[in-house]
């Protein structure tokens, strides 16, 4: 999972996520910029990813199968290193049976600051692909459900949004 | 309350922007009678970001398969051997009323080839349908 913890959650509408950003994570040991260890945008697309995926999954139970289906729009302003705190704001624009569309902001808290600035947009498509492969099986059980995925709901007290 | 009658020419100029932003394509690029698939490289997730941005642009809703054609090979009634029947083109017909159909069934009516005929021209039809009714 690209998130750590969830803060706020709006039923069927919005989720907010943080990732705290280590030098423990092996993949910023590969990718600096100057020397500096750089969070990889494209990482940082797949946490919002996944911070819109929970809330638009959520609204069904996580009964349908959601997926990325396209990055509609992505803006980074400035670089994000070790020690700082990302901010996934994910909010559903548009939901019908196909799929979905929501809107994310990246804000960035930078290390050891209080303050959050706003330093991106994500604009991402979700597919409910039960109704959109056309005959196309996939497997009975919901692929999302890691142990990861599932202990980050337990501990923001939001494991009752998983319909069993 | 007053009442505001969009144009065609408005329409169109609307179109070219959600295309614009979906596709990612110049505006000088979406012409009348260019296809999406086939001119303007759409692929069959774009369709769903274009319906919700039509939504959007032009404050109404879009059942699903209502713009694009979906499901017709599930149906041998309107699909025989990858090639639409007299049925399914008359289905075709009175549902999508805002494709042109002509030319396809004049031709070998090859199923693969039904989203070519989604034009822009097709999507202004499109939404002054909606907007009529």
């Amino acid at each position: 999972m690209w998130i750590d913890c969830i803060l706020e959650h709006e039923a069927d509408s919005r989720l907010v996520a943080i990732k705290n950003v280590s030098l423990a994570e092996e993949h910023l040991h590969d990718h600096l910029v100057d020397g500096k260890p750089i969070m990889p945008f494209s990482l940082m697309i797949e946490g919002m990813a996944q911070t819109a995926g929970i809330i638009v999954g959520s609204t069904s139970g996580f009964k349908e199968k959601v997926i990325l289906a396209k990055i509609a729009k992505a803006t980074l302003d400035c670089d994000v290193t070790v020690g700082d705190t990302i901010r996934y704001d994910a909010t559903i624009e548009q939901i019908d049976t196909a799929g979905a569309k929501t809107m994310g902001i990246i804000d960035r808290r930078i290390a050891g600051g209080d303050a959050w600035e706003r330093i991106g947009k994500v604009e991402l498509l979700f597919s409910h692909i039960d109704n959109n492969m056309a005959g196309v099986s996939f497997p009975e059980h919901n692929f999302v459900f890691s142990d990861n995925f599932k202990m980050i709901l337990d501990t923001a007290g939001l494991s009752g949004l998983v319909e069993v | 309350m007053q009442e505001t009658i969009m144009s065609r020419e408005e329409i169109f100029e609307k179109i070219q922007e959600v295309l614009d932003d979906a596709l990612g394509v110049d505006e000088d690029e979406v012409t009348p009678g260019a296809s999406l698939t086939a001119d303007l490289g759409a692929e069959s997730i774009d369709f769903l970001d274009i319906v919700f941005r039509l939504e959007k642009t032009f404050d109404f809703k879009i059942s699903q398969g209502e713009l694009f054609p979906e499901g017709l090979t599930d149906n041998e009634e309107w699909v025989t051997d990858g090639k639409l029947t007299d049925a399914g083109l008359s289905m075709l017909r009175e549902r999508m009323k805002h494709v042109d159909f002509d030319a396809f069934g004049a031709s070998d009516r090859d199923i693969s080839k039904i989203g070519d005929l989604i034009t822009v021209n097709s999507l202004v039809n499109f939404v002054e349908i909606k907007l009529a009714s």
